[in-house]
């Protein structure tokens, strides 16, 4: 096409203006509308921001798992959303039906209270992430694998297939049923609020005033988040298996002449992406507790706008992006109206892909010889 | 005899690209593939380490048959491709390049004996562990696809158009250093389009034309050959 012909619009359109023009419109409005209400009633904004890491941080775990077989199959799983769903339920039925959470109790009775319920905290979302893990690991072999050079739409229309499948099972009467269940803790909640000082909220009493509210849930899932973030980043930059994944997620052909097990890469991606939403359905149970067979749609849906904002393939991007998405949907909860958070969610996703397809992080498409 | 390849028939598709090849190669020596551009060169080797399957044919390593042996366990069993265009991991260290290439070994102490080997024949690489493979030249990317098959500590190397897109000094730089691996006691397989370089190096040579071998011999005799030398070698 000659560059002469272009009309005025199409020269709008490849330069991408509307949508920099939107964007640049709605952070104005945005910064604008925010920094306003903080400026009148800062404990409010700071508790909006306290409320958004913590959403941001679990966002963040699943967006993981999406970002990392992305990057190795440039597969969309859809299917990762409910993963998480199946960690948060293997989570229940572990603590409401089997008290996996008091087993340090009653193995070791002498044992300070705070530590047998940390260690029995950690047995439970070390469960869930185990059982995730073996289940992506079942699903990538008999659905993902036999389509690894098929075209990628087949893909991604099985991995469709496979999370209507596991709401629908998880649906069934004997398996999860198809009703709201109400979530029990491990651990009990408690709230401190900070005014003068810290203190602690006693139960069933009102926060006072101008108070700012945080929970142990707060502190648990930043923690538990850090630790896994910390970890899967040793284990992909510095490990042997880590470099392999890397290797594999560049060039498939070559990985396999240097003696790489590429399909075995493959699997391990799947294990670790899936043990992440594992411990983030855990943790996204204990903030919110409330558990069902659809509930891994929304939030599966805004981590993969998360990886998508951060640019779909990279590690750091699914963190950023999902701390991103996170403020940007409880601000938009807190000062718009709270059915506005998914409608900011999926704003984002078509600014995105209009303005920066590659997102924050990525890289442009590699023409591959 | 190290590797023998039988009647090894591939095809791409409807395409018939390899069309009955037999050749073999001797423990310690250097056995060149020359031929043009879609002879189909890259596609024995790509059979020989177990990326393509034949449609019919063998091929035998050590008296054993890994026509359908994985790729990754051809290469544990000692033979290790540098391929064509190097294929560089871009993304990781020149380190990270060479661990990869160790990627079967588990014995430590063997993986270091390897990496000071590498390093000693390509000092270059030493210099820029650290860096990224794709901000290397071609050349040093050539050393490094090289020496990060050597890592697998191969019986048989087998290297992919070593020379292509290299100045005439850098592939004379490679090309000692290939007989200097060689003279270490490993065997090579060399396809080449620069058949001068190759046979100037190699024991014996096999011509090969659209999928067949035309011609076979040691390499003097073939640089000797009035239908090499017209066809190859640039003389009228």
């Amino acid at each position: 096409m000659e560059n002469e012909r272009l009309t005025f619009i199409d020269r709008m359109i490849k330069g991408k203006w509307i949508g920099k023009l939107l964007l640049t419109v709605i952070v104005l409005f945005a910064v604008w509308g925010v920094g306003n209400k903080a400026i009148h009633n800062p404990q409010l904004f700071i508790q909006q921001i306290i409320n958004g890491l913590q959403l941001g941080f679990v966002y963040a775990l699943i967006a993981l798992g999406y970002t990392m077989v992305y990057g190795i199959v440039r597969l969309i799983n859809f299917a990762h959303g409910d993963v998480f769903m199946v960690g948060a339920m293997v989570s229940y039925f572990a603590v409401g039906s089997f008290h996996l959470h008091q087993w340090p109790a009653a193995a070791f009775p002498g044992l300070p209270n705070f530590i047998s319920l940390l260690i029995g905290t950690i047995s439970v979302i070390l469960l869930s992430m185990a059982i995730c893990a073996i289940l992506a690991v079942t699903i990538e072999r008999i659905a993902y694998k036999p389509l690894r050079n098929a075209p990628r739409i087949s893909a991604l229309i099985t991995a469709i297939g496979v999370s209507f499948f596991l709401e629908y099972f998880g649906a069934l009467p004997f398996v999860f049923t198809p009703n709201f269940i109400t979530y029990k803790r491990p651990y009990e909640i408690v709230t401190w609020y900070i005014k003068d000082g810290i203190h602690r909220l006693e139960a069933g009493k009102a926060p006072p005033q101008g108070g700012i509210l945080f929970s142990n849930n707060l502190i648990i899932i930043i923690l538990v988040t850090v630790l896994l973030l910390l970890s899967l980043t040793y284990i992909v930059q510095k490990t042997k298996i880590g470099k392999a994944m890397r290797a594999s997620a560049y060039d498939k052909p070559t990985s396999r002449l240097m003696g790489i097990n590429v399909d075995g890469i493959i699997s391990i991606t799947f294990a670790l992406g899936a043990a992440l939403a594992g411990a983030a359905g855990v943790l996204y149970a204990t903030a919110y507790p409330q558990v069902f067979f659809w509930m891994g749609i929304i939030p599966g849906l805004k981590a993969f706008i998360a990886a998508v904002l951060g640019g779909i393939g990279s590690i750091p991007g699914a963190f950023v992006g999902a701390l991103i998405m996170g403020q940007a949907e409880v601000l938009a909860a807190g000062y718009i109206s709270t059915p506005m958070r998914d409608a900011i969610a999926f704003s984002i996703l078509i600014l995105v892909l209009l303005v920066r397809p590659t997102g924050i992080y990525g890289e442009p498409e590699r023409e591959k010889a | 005899m190290l590797l023998e390849v039988q009647d090894l028939n591939v095809y791409y598709g409807a395409i018939h690209a390899l069309q009955g090849i037999s050749f073999s190669i001797n423990q310690g020596e250097i056995v060149t593939l020359i031929g043009a551009n879609g002879a189909g060169k890259s596609t024995t080797l790509n059979t020989i380490s177990g990326i393509l399957r034949p449609r019919s044919g063998k091929v035998i390593f050590k008296d054993r048959d890994i026509t359908l042996t994985p790729a990754e366990e051809i290469v544990r069993l000692g033979i290790c491709q540098s391929p064509e265009g190097r294929k560089i991991f871009a993304t990781l260290t020149v380190m990270e390049n060479l661990e990869m290439g160790a990627f079967t070994q588990t014995d430590k102490n063997e993986i270091n004996r390897s990496l000071e080997r590498v390093f000693r024949s390509f000092p270059r690489l030493k210099e820029r562990q650290n860096q990224l493979g794709g901000t290397l030249s071609g050349g040093e990317q050539q050393m490094l696809a090289i020496g990060r098959a050597l890592m697998s500590h191969p019986q048989l190397l087998l290297l992919d158009e070593p020379s292509m897109g290299l100045s005439p000094i850098l592939v004379e730089e490679i090309f000692n250093i290939i007989q200097e691996i060689n003279a270490q006691g490993t065997s090579i397989l060399l396809v080449e389009q620069n058949a001068q370089m190759a046979l100037s190096v190699a024991h014996r040579g096999y011509v090969l034309e659209t999928g067949r071998i035309v011609l076979s011999g040691d390499s003097t005799d073939l640089m000797n050959n009035p239908q090499v030398a017209k066809a190859y070698l640039g003389a009228h």
